[in-house]
């Protein structure tokens, strides 16, 4: 049985479609991922699935029931904000207990829970402190402890790993599926991170203008893009995108290599125009033009430091992609067209 | 050099706030010495009249105590300041939490609008209300105050209470909702403890302008036994021509008192309510 599933969902603020059809849903004890850039509705989405928003059209159902006109404290849901939205009067434990504090439970249930939800996150020396006192980090995990601590039937993140820097959102997404993991409840994720989206999630969803482009695993989503969209919004460098005729051809960096080594394989091979090697030690970027007539031939080749040819600015050499991991797009849809035959080099 | 510079500055600023100091405790200390002087120290135009040139005295304190229902003015005044603040409190918080929150566009210009309300005279206001008043028979009685006041009280509370209420991030109200909370229990239980000084500062605003009213008090009441401090002493201690100055300073120095330490107390919040207020 599905944990949330939205059918049909459209919101229009306004005269401002927002979210248009939007169909999904999860899978018991999944991560699910919602990923697009800023302003493509994922935090609209997130929002209706918790009550805070009703869609104009479509309908939510968690755990099986139908909740979209009910107001989010009859959805038994949990949802952490990209603000945290710690209660600032409150003291942590207080935070922790207030949503248990709503449903009346007794003292002693409730030193317990917050007690076992504080030992989670490894806050529990935090406890008679506001949260004004806290770091970054030590907010989140409050929040996460309260959102954890009446055990929801699913958990809303709308970007809980936005405010915390660099060094400290890797060990927070570590954390952060360890525990998932460990506790079992289906959690949607909301994240314009596409590496944070790739590490994180069982399957993502990708959204852009308020549609969804593609529901898959992470290696769906990379390796079979279902459009040019999520082909060039996943991956960094983006699956580089050729015209020929009336296709796009698309292809990973890390597929576009020498030919060295390589001419007993199965590969399409090309004339590449080197024009700028970028040298960033784990890896070398190489940049340049396919050498064939196109409009858009510009492409990026990703060379792990074992490949150890030496390529030169301005010189011409031969590339190969093999041929599975070549994909071709309508040019005019951009939607993914399923055979694989007759690319020309 | 530069010390100096510095110490000239800080004296500067020093003799500013000297004289802040001394215009605004003047008042208190003329209050101070004219209700203990003698009369006849208080009315010869020869003595100096900043200081005490005879002996002091207690006698105004007496009179005012003994032969004016003073202390009945005090206890209406806080009967009706009471009232008051309590309907003020019970309606702006309301009001002021769903034009902020629920009425979308049309809040903020409704807000302005009730605000405006304010601004209309009580020396228009008191002819059409004494008409309300004599209808509902309330002629003559604390009642017909503490209808009236809130006519005033409320829409400047409410404009005030829509800063505050504004400046508490939404988040956090909506967080309050999914963990299990009413609209109303969201308002109670988040929004209301994060505006302390907000509602503090509407409650001595509340008070204070009840306090000070004197236009409806002097129109609605005139049985001496039912006036208030406002409309008491200077109706009971100026007959025609005569001013007693003596018992009217000291009139005026106790019932001036109690404000000026609650204001000085809750000065910090009080400011902080304020411009939260005027800015956002
Ligand atoms: N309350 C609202 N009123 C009007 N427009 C809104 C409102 N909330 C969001 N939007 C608009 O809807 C679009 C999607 O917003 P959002 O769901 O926050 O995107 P995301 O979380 O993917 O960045 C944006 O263009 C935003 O400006
Ligand atoms: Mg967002």
């Amino acid at each position: 049985m599905a944990q949330v599933q939205v059918t049909g969902i459209t919101k229009y603020f306004g005269e401002v479609k927002v979210l248009d059809n939007v169909n999904l849903a999860t899978r018991k004890h999944e991560f699910l991922v919602l990923l697009g850039p800023s302003g493509c509705g994922k935090t609209t989405l997130l929002r209706i699935i918790a009550g805070l928003e009703r869609p104009t059209r479509g309908e939510v159902l968690i755990g099986g029931r139908e909740v979209t006109g009910l107001p989010p404290r009859a959805r038994n849901i949990a949802m952490v904000f990209q603000s945290y939205a710690l209660y600032p009067h409150m003291t942590v434990f207080e935070n922790i207990s207030f949503p248990l504090r709503t449903q009346n439970m007794n003292r002693d249930a409730i030193q317990e829970k917050v007690a076992w939800a504080a030992g989670l996150f490894g806050i529990d020396r935090l406890l008679e402190r506001k949260p004004r006192e806290l770091s970054g980090g030590e907010r989140q995990r409050v929040a996460l402890a309260r959102a954890i601590v009446r055990m929801p039937t699913v958990f809303l993140l709308d970007e809980p790993l936005s405010n915390l820097d660099a060094k400290l959102r890797a060990s927070a997404r570590e954390e952060l599926q360890t525990f998932q993991k460990r506790i079992g409840i289906t959690t949607i994720y909301v994240t314009h991170d596409q590496v944070e989206a790739m590490g994180l999630g069982n399957r993502i969803v990708v959204m852009d203008q308020g549609r969804v482009r593609q529901i898959g695993t992470p290696l769906q989503v990379y390796w079979e893009p279902a459009d040019t969209f999520v082909a060039t919004f996943v991956g960094s460098p983006p699956m580089n995108l050729v015209e020929q005729g009336e296709v796009l051809m698309g292809f990973r960096p890390e597929d576009f290599l020498p030919i060295e080594g390589r001419e007993e394989e199965d590969v399409e091979r090309f004339q590449f125009e080197v024009t700028w090697v970028e040298n960033l030690g784990a890896e070398r970027l190489v940049y340049g033009n396919m050498a064939f007539q196109s409009r858009n031939g510009r492409v990026v080749s990703r060379l792990a430091p074992n490949i150890r040819v030496s390529l030169e600015a301005g010189k011409t050499y031969i590339f190969a992609v093999p041929r599975l991991g070549i994909k071709l797009f309508d040019r005019n849809t951009g939607m993914l067209l399923r055979r694989v035959s007759g690319v020309g080099g | 050099m530069k010390d100096l510079r510095a110490l000239r500055k800080k004296g500067a600023i020093y003799a500013a706030a000297l004289f802040f100091i001394c215009f605004g405790a003047f008042p208190f200390y003329w209050m101070l010495i004219t209700a203990f002087k003698r009369d006849h120290d208080l009315f010869n135009p020869e003595s100096n009249p900043f200081l005490f040139n005879e002996p002091s005295t207690l006698e105004h304190v007496r009179l005012l105590f003994g032969q004016t229902l003073f202390m009945k003015y005090v206890v209406n005044t806080f009967l009706v300041g009471g009232a008051v603040v309590l309907i003020t409190l019970v309606i702006a918080i309301p009001a002021a939490y769903s034009l902020t929150r629920l009425a979308g566009r049309w809040g903020e210009s409704l807000g302005v609008g009730i605000f405006l309300t304010y601004l209309v005279p009580p020396t228009l206001l008191f002819i059409p209300l004494s008409r309300v008043i004599s209808f509902l028979k309330l002629g003559e009685s604390l009642w017909s105050l503490i209808l009236v006041y809130p006519t005033f009280t409320i829409p400047f509370c409410t404009w005030l209470l829509m800063g505050f209420f504004k400046s508490i991030p939404r988040d956090i109200e909506e967080q309050a909702l999914i963990d299990g909370c009413t609209r109303i229990g969201a308002m109670v239980r988040v929004v209301l403890p994060l505006s302390t000084s907000g509602i503090l500062t509407i409650v001595i605003f509340a008070f204070t302008l009840s306090m000070q009213e004197f236009i409806y008090a002097l129109a609605f009441i005139s049985v001496s036994a039912h006036k208030t401090v406002s409309i008491g002493v200077p109706t009971e201690l100026v007959r025609g021509d005569v001013f007693r100055w003596g018992p009217l300073m000291a009139a005026a120095l106790i019932s001036s008192i109690p404000v000026a330490v609650v204001y000085s107390l809750f000065l910090d919040r009080f400011i902080a309510g304020f411009t939260m207020g005027a800015t956002k």
